[in-house]
């Protein structure tokens, strides 16, 4: 056994590796993109197994399907949102026989600290059928992903492991086994259980369905959900998931006798265990990271005998990440303050675009270009380019979901609107950009696409983007864009003006346009820079991975 | 023994760096630690946080709790103070002097560290020019390392060991910087 110092995230990719898995697919987003990171470190040092950044999420899972339905194991990751993108592939990918290992990592970010949502995706897990494992260490994220494949081969279903922020960007000591083999090829013996006809399909789902009970089966004697009775105490049981538990134990000394306590690691909600617990008890509190996912669960829609505590009853706030102190208050621990400011009003300090960065310089273009004009509308995107949403800049004035600035435009400017303007890194155009601008193409939407093409996928530490971004501006104009009214223009200070005189022109014409403002992540050059120069000094805790024993 | 440090600074100050090398040393010496970080957009420039616990048994949660840090160690006035319910009534803070100003409503700094000095336990560390001294300017967190050295439960030569470790693969002058720096902020918080 081997002790290694690693990261949540760290601990989901090797164990995926120590699982024997022969391909590895992601797309870059916060809090789940280190793991991807390891397996590339690990690729370039070991060769195996396969990892590779993908265009999105979605070809990313299907990019892992198709390694199981060689017969290899495959890992998939990303952050919660992403498994809206790969939504498709993963609920349908439920209803195939999986042959070879498939599990699917998300880490989801309670509290948004990097997001524009906190859903909690073991609703996703509920909602294709499949197990659900949710690890409250960097051990169990280690061990958990290990045994996911073997259960995802056991039940043929995919697994889904479910991180949370916390987790993922925490490091510690995690003991590791021995590695397994990779899997030989070997092709899904009955196609038909992977040809999703109506009539395959059918059958396929209500194979699902009758395995429902295996999996709740495993799930209420698996060593992941831990049930310990006390009958000294009939006040009060608890209930955590995933990391919540970290808090809970840590509370426990001041709790005097123990309340009867289960932990739930994997779901389906081991419900036996659940009744088990409820039996003997008054009052249950339920504490989870996330959604009140387990605690509405126990609600029901009528009233019972068992009073159920937790978000949805207020002692615990309904939004926002669980915190040890908001599990202490749960559970009736008088609060610790620390020390107080007092005669200091500290001001917020929000992230903000690098000094220098190259989307400051194309925001101001855009800004000048849109200067005396009536009434505008400005559709942006998700990445480091966000950040124009604040003072300086208040350049853009939309942000949902990836891609969406060029359908919101096309659709504003189909509701009369005009002009609009859509804007949207280099990235993200190729992870959805792509599809709403064939659209905008068709209809010869009256509106200008705003490229910010800074070469890298910035915001989450600038990862090489899919396709380089020489072909950018060829691939724009393969959708058929009007190569009259496709620019690629250089977003440098010195061209703010210049820059904002073509933009003011497209913006006037009517029909499509794309300009392509195009200039390096100042974080990349510098990294380059660094790179050649040989001195480096540590920026991120990355240097600490060690072997120590 | 438990042990929970809160790192504070701006994105980009090093934070992470500061914590990285307090963790090494701290599992060198065979403590258990728990380092929890945040990256992604909010590194941009924004106020960034770091917690590191230790301890000399398994540790539960990776987050310190409000009034239970021994330490907030500072890269940053203002971030410094942003942390302070974080603090323990018996805990210490540590902070460099110097303001980083990337946004316009940065209260008046005297006034900042007129209310850090009276906190029960602070110390400010005018850690740019004590970089300086020691040869680089980018050694800023090695310093701060160093005058925190004096609180951490943790043997200075376990920290030593950890900055050399972390920087020996940067060739010689920058570890010896780091080590001047390191011993620099020590002297300078002692």
């Amino acid at each position: 056994m081997t002790q290694r110092i690693l990261l949540g995230d760290e601990s989901v990719a090797l164990g995926a590796i120590h699982a024997g898995i022969s391909a590895a697919y992601a797309y870059p987003g916060t809090p789940s993109t280190e793991i991807m990171e390891y397996l590339l470190r690990h690729q370039a040092t070991h060769r195996r197994p396969h990892a590779a950044w993908c265009a999105n999420e979605k070809t990313a899972y299907e990019e892992a399907l198709g390694a199981c339905f060689a017969g290899r194991r495959a890992l998939v990751a990303m952050k919660h949102v992403g498994l809206n993108v790969a939504a498709d592939a993963f609920v349908n990918s439920a209803l195939v026989a999986v042959h070879g290992g498939l599990v699917v990592a998300v880490a989801d970010d309670p509290g948004m600290h990097s997001s524009q949502n906190e859903q909690d995706s073991r609703f996703y897990g509920d909602f294709a059928r499949v197990l659900t494992l949710e690890p409250a260490t960097q051990q169990e994220a280690y061990d958990m992903t290990r045994e996911a494949f073997d259960l995802s081969e056991a039940f043929r279903v995919p697994v889904l492991l479910r991180l949370v922020t916390r987790l993922a960007h925490s490091r510690t000591t995690v003991a590791t086994g021995a590695p397994r083999a990779e899997n030989p090829i070997h092709k899904a013996p009955q196609r038909s259980t992977w040809i999703l006809l109506p009539g395959n399909a059918r059958r396929q789902w209500s194979e699902l369905v009758a395995r429902q009970p295996d999996l709740l089966a495993w799930s209420e004697s698996c060593r992941w959900n831990h049930l310990a009775l006390h009958s000294a105490r009939r006040d009060l049981g608890v209930i955590t998931s995933g990391i919540a538990r970290n808090y809970y134990r840590e509370l426990l000394p001041e709790l005097g006798a123990a309340p009867s306590h289960l932990h739930v690691g994997a779901y389906p909600l081991p419900v036996e265990r659940v009744r088990m617990l409820a039996a003997q008890v008054e009052r249950v509190l339920v504490l989870e990271d996330g959604s009140p996912f387990i605690e509405r669960q126990l609600r029901g829609l009528l009233p019972g005998r068992l009073s159920v505590a937790g978000r949805m009853s207020g002692e615990i706030p309904p939004t926002g990440e669980l915190t040890p102190d908001l599990v202490r208050a749960a559970l009736g621990l008088d609060s610790r303050p620390g020390l107080a400011v007092e005669g200091v009003a500290l001001p917020n300090r929000p992230p903000q675009l690098c000094q220098g960065c190259p989307h400051a310089h194309a925001y101001k273009a855009l800004k000048q270009a849109l200067e005396g004009l009536e009434a505008s509308m400005v559709t942006a995107d998700i990445g480091c380019y966000t950040l124009g949403a604040l003072p300086p800049f208040s350049a853009i004035e939309s942000c949902v979901c990836m891609g969406a600035s060029i359908g919101m435009a096309k659709g504003a400017a189909e509701a009369g609107f005009h002009p609009v303007v859509a804007v949207i890194g280099d990235s993200t155009f190729l992870h959805s950009g792509l599809t709403a601008l064939m659209d905008a193409v068709a209809a010869n939407a009256n509106m200008t696409l705003l490229i910010l093409d800074n070469q890298t996928v910035g915001m989450t530490g600038a990862q090489d983007p899919i396709v380089p971004s020489a072909r950018l501006d060829a691939i724009v104009r393969g959708l058929g864009v009007d190569p009259d009214h496709c620019h690629v223009v250089d977003a440098h200070p010195r061209r703010v003006s210049q820059n904002a005189a073509i933009l003011r022109r497209e913006i006037e014409h009517r029909g499509l346009s794309v300009v392509i403002a195009r200039r390096e992540c100042k974080e990349v050059t510098r990294r380059k820079a660094r790179a050649a120069g040989g001195s480096e000094r540590a920026e991120t805790g990355a240097g600490t991975e060690a072997t120590i024993s | 023994m438990n042990y929970g440090i809160l790192f504070a600074g701006v994105g980009g100050q090093g934070v992470l760096s500061m914590a990285a090398i307090i963790g090494r040393a701290a599992m060198a010496e065979g403590l258990h630690a728990k380092q929890s970080e945040v990256h992604g957009m909010a590194q941009r420039g924004g106020a960034v946080q770091a917690h590191l616990r230790l301890s000399d048994g398994p540790i539960e949660s990776d987050l310190i709790a409000l009034g239970s840090a021994d330490l907030i160690l500072s890269l940053e006035p203002v971030e410094g103070l942003r942390y302070l319910r974080f603090l323990s009534r018996t805990g210490t803070l540590i902070t460099a002097a110097a303001a980083f100003v990337n946004i316009p409503d940065y209260p008046d700094i005297e006034g900042v560290l007129q209310r850090i000095r009276g906190l029960p336990r602070a110390i400010v560390i005018e850690s740019d020019r004590i970089a300086e001294q020691a040869g680089d300017l980018q050694t800023v967190n090695t310093v701060m390392v160093g005058a925190a050295s004096h609180v951490l439960p943790l043997e200075p030569e376990s920290l030593e060991a950890a900055l050399t470790a972390t920087f020996e693969r940067k060739g010689e002058q920058v570890l010896r910087a780091n080590l001047a720096a390191f011993r620099a902020g020590r002297a300078a918080a002692g």
